[in-house]
């Protein structure tokens, strides 16, 4: 840390010449690829992430397109279920996961607490090395022969009966594993020893506070999950009893510490996109958020219960009756301060000021999306009732809503809101608006339908299916195809705004956080002068009573 | 049905009755808290869009009473509902103690089924109406998943163990059965149907088949065939228990504990005889791994339960 403006805080040094930024730090590949830039690596995770998503959106594609017919016509069984599990294994490890804290978190957090990088920023640029690497492995393996396991891979079909790449692809997902267990500790680290002067801890944005309750769960959870694929991959190549009762294993036991990671590590997909909508939420009504102290526990909280309530997703494995109740109850608790979350961003619109720019169109789809996702979380808590609907679209519905609707919008909003600030460039907002509600549209039209064809009891993973099922089936790929050109507008304006785009002043939102008070794309070093925060986070003036 | 507008589907079982009066309060629940948020953020988006005329004196930045109210209410609700919840379910958990036993054993890709009777069925199901049935379950090679969707019953069928499910079906008619658990390449096409006939058809649709022996009359062949009765026969020279009378029993194990003899302690006996040995006596029983099948010992405690 040795910047001039460390050296000389007193006189803020000028740049050598205006609209020297992270961007122009040089132009070679080399220059990317060897980064130390926060900023750099936010970047190249964003392009990562983005072909992640442009892959495992295509194979959701084949995935409707067969599912028009109930006949298996279009892809053989085979096919069928690599389709789905490259979707999941894609969706969830390589883009949900790093979506928001490797592109946005990476970018932002240390702009917005005021320090000039990540703590350890070779360890940051080892994090997206790891992330290709683990990438790079399962994209070879579905480009060679794929998986069909589901994400899940659970055992003893994917320890000993699968006949495809499984021990690869859990290499691939064990890899990466450490990627988020790194970033992780990276964000803690940062958050805890290098806010600016005066940024107390309550002073710190509500994005910081999500994402600081993310890197735990990525800390403590990963690991459970890397060892459990190792495990699969260990039973698969030496034949050593874990999981197979043929081999004297145990099958469930495998379940079990999938869910221990994986019920939390929905979480890592969610918080991060509540900690997004917190700041579009004040931003765009000028008003600071309501019970910010509420919202910055209650991640923490979801982030501690989040690690009790695995065992629901095993109500129909054959778990004791009574461990069933337990989970049921905790699962039940959980939901408690999710709620409390919908109902402070709400209120925080009271008496407010609101703009509706794109970013809080997103901010709004997100809540009402979240908001079922959410809910219908209680039935599946509800045994008697996620007995019937477990397995079934019903489930699929209930997790795209929260994944897709809420942490998708979130990523989303988070990208439309930081653009100016990560390019320097304004997108046009006509066109953004318009893909914002052809999203939120698409998106309704794809999974509610599932809703119901889950409780009339059509399963999960399902190639072929029965006639009944059709029409909902039918509903659900016309808007996969709306979706589908949806998400695809904003990859073509963004890229024509880096060229055609106008020019984004500092703090086109008119926001409070110190990531605005830089100039827009921010400058190698982030501040020319270490800021001091002497306020609270979101202090909007006064709004006039009786006007604008 | 009054509500049969409700995209809810055949109810056909005592089951489907009490989950779907859950589903539905739950959903009237869950719409009400989609409507009070939504309703109260269209009139704030209304109201407060920048460039509206509205009130904005005394703005809150936050309020522990809302706060409170606004969690306590919901934890209670939760409470409520996982009372309830699981106040169902537990009657769903319990089969009645005269619940007709059927064996089911699933395995890539199909479902196989043998009644009392020894009539065997391959993806069918014939259960009379209005009579408790108990399916035990176990799975061949991978997990999969017994779904009857107009019963609401559903239950992972898991290598190396036995799960139960039961259910009292109420109208006569042909049902889905799926396979819910994912299980490899040709999972959707392990389905079949569940057959609810009434009980006069049923004991006919029992005699109609080709079955020569009984379960229990298996389960007797297969005692002498493979041996057993050489040393369990109170007869032999070889010291080991008398069956007669161990099913649903006490059981004291040679390290000290007692377990109960039910049908998981019959198969680990006979699977994993090194495992749970009878106290009093030496391990000297062969492991009958991989030479019985599963339909086999089914057959096999079926008949060790009937020894009195
Ligand atoms: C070589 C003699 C031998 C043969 C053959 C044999 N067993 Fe056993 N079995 C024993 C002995 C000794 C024990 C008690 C020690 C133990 O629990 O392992 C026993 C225990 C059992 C038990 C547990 C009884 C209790 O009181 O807990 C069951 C059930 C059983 N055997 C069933 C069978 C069946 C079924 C077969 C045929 C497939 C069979 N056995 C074949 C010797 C034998
Ligand atoms: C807010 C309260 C929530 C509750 C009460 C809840 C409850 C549940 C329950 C009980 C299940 C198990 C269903 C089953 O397998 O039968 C489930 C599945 C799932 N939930 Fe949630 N959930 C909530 C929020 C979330 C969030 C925030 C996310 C993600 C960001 C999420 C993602 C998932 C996923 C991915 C699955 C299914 C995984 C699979 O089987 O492939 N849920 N949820
Ligand atoms: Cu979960
Ligand atoms: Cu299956």
């Amino acid at each position: 840390m040795s910047s001039e403006a460390l050296t000389h805080p007193a006189e803020p040094a000028k740049h050598a010449s205006a609209g020297d930024n992270y961007l122009t730090n040089g132009f070679s590949l080399k220059s990317w690829l060897l980064t130390l830039d926060h900023k750099r690596i936010g970047i190249l995770y964003l392009i990562s992430v983005s072909v992640f998503f442009v892959i495992g959106g295509l194979a959701a594609s084949l995935i409707r397109l067969e599912l028009i017919t109930p006949a298996g016509d279009v892809l053989s069984h085979e096919t069928y279920n690599k389709m789905f599990t490259v979707h999941g294994v894609v969706m969830v490890f390589f883009f949900l996961v790093p979506s928001i804290p490797a592109v946005l978190g990476n970018f932002l957090i240390p702009l917005m607490i005021g320090a000039r990088d990540l703590a350890f920023p070779r360890l940051n640029l080892l994090s997206w090395y790891i992330y290709i690497v683990g990438g790079l492995f399962t994209l070879t393996v579905a480009l060679t022969g794929g998986i069909d396991t589901g994400w899940t891979f659970y055992t003893p079909y994917s320890s000993m009966f699968s006949n495809t790449y499984v021990a690869m692809a859990a290499v691939g997902v064990f890899i990466t594993g450490f990627s988020s267990i790194l970033t992780g500790l990276n964000f803690i680290v940062t958050i805890h020893k290098m806010r600016a002067p005066g940024l107390t801890w309550f002073r710190l944005p509500l994005f910081v506070w999500a994402h600081y309750a993310t890197s735990l769960i990525m800390i403590l959870g990963t690991p459970v999950l890397a060892s459990t694929v190792a495990l699969v991959a260990v039973e698969r190549v030496f034949h050593i009893g874990v999981f197979d009762p043929a081999l004297g294993g145990d099958p469930i036991l495998f379940q079990h510490l999938f869910w221990f990671y994986s019920h939390p590590a929905v979480y890592i997909m969610i918080l991060p996109a509540m900690g997004v909508i917190s700041e579009l939420i004040s931003t765009f009504s000028r008003r600071p958020i309501f019970g910010y102290h509420f919202i910055a526990f209650s991640s923490i909280a979801i982030a501690a219960i989040g690690f009790l309530v695995w065992g629901h997703h095993l109500f129909v494995s054959g778990q004791s009756p009574y461990a069933g109740l337990v989970f049921s109850f905790i699962t039940f608790l959980v939901a408690v301060p999710s709620a409390i979350k919908t109902f402070n961003w709400t209120a925080t619109l009271y008496k407010s000021s609101i703009s509706w720019d794109t970013p809080m169109i997103y901010a709004m789809g997100f809540m009402g999306l979240f908001l079922i996702g959410g809910l219908t979380g209680l039935y599946l808590a509800a045994i008697a009732i996620d007995i019937h609907v477990t397995d079934t679209y019903f489930v699929v519905a209930h997790f795209h809503y929260i994944m897709v609707g809420g942490a998708v919008m979130g990523y989303l909003g988070g990208m439309h809101y930081w653009w100016p600030k990560i390019t320097g460039r304004m997108y046009p907002e006509g066109w953004a608006k318009i893909s914002a509600v052809l999203i939120f549209a698409g998106f309704n039209l794809t999974f509610f339908p599932q809703f119901i064809v889950g409780y009339w009891g059509m399963p999960r993973r399902y190639h072929t299916y029965a006639a009944e099922f059709q029409v909902l089936n039918v509903m659900s790929t016309a808007g996969a195809s709306v979706l589908g050109f949806a998400y695809a507008f904003p990859v073509f304006y963004f890229l024509w705004s880096l060229k055609y785009g106008k020019k984004a002043p500092s703090n086109p939102w008119g926001a409070t956080g110190l990531e605005w008070q830089t100039p827009s794309p921010p400058p190698t070093t982030n501040f020319d002068e270490v800021p001091v925060v002497t306020e609270e986070p979101y202090h909007y003036p006064m709004l006039e009573p009786e006007r604008v | 049905m009054l509500l049969s507008f409700l995209p809810i589907p055949d109810q056909a079982s005592t089951q489907a009755v009490s989950v779907d009066t859950l589903f539905l309060v739950f959903t009237a629940l869950v719409v009400f808290f989609t409507v009070l948020v939504c309703v109260v953020l269209i009139i704030f988006s209304i109201k407060y869009t920048r460039g509206t005329k509205a009130d904005r004196s005394n703005p809150l930045d936050g309020s522990l009473k809302l706060e409170i109210m606004w969690s306590v209410i919901p934890l209670f609700l939760a409470i409520g509902a996982f009372g309830w919840a699981s106040h169902v379910y537990f009657e769903m958990v319990h089969p009645p103690a005269d619940a007709m036993e059927i064996h089911v054993v699933g395995r890539q890709w199909m479902w196989k089924i043998q009644h009392p009777t020894g009539q065997r069925e391959i993806n069918e199901l014939h259960v009379p109406v209005g009579r408790p049935v108990k399916l035990t379950m176990t799975s061949q090679d991978v997990i999969h998943s017994f779904f009857i969707p107009a019963f609401r019953v559903k239950q992972d069928v898991v290598p190396g163990t036995y799960s139960q499910l039961w259910f009292e079906a109420t109208k006569p008619g042909t049902y889905h059965l799926f396979c819910a658990e994912y299980c490899g390449t040709e999972h959707s096409r392990m389905i079949g149907s569940v057959v609810v006939m009434e009980p006069q058809a049923y004991e006919e649709w029992l005699q109609s088949g080709t079955t020569s022996e009984s379960m229990v009359a298996a389960g007797e062949r297969l005692f002498r065939d493979k041996g057993c009765s050489g040393c369990h026969a109170g007869t032999s020279s070889v010291r080991a228990p008398i069956l007669n009378g161990v099913y649903g029993g006490p059981v004291p194990l040679d390290d000290g504990s007692v377990v109960t003899a039910d049908d998981m302690y019959m198969r680990d006996s006979i699977l994993l005889p090194k495992k749970q040995v009878a106290a009093g006596f030496k391990p000297i029983m062969p492991t009958y791994q991989g030479q019985l099948s599963e339909e086999e010992l089914f057959q096999l405690i079926a008949y060790i339960k009937t020894l009195k």
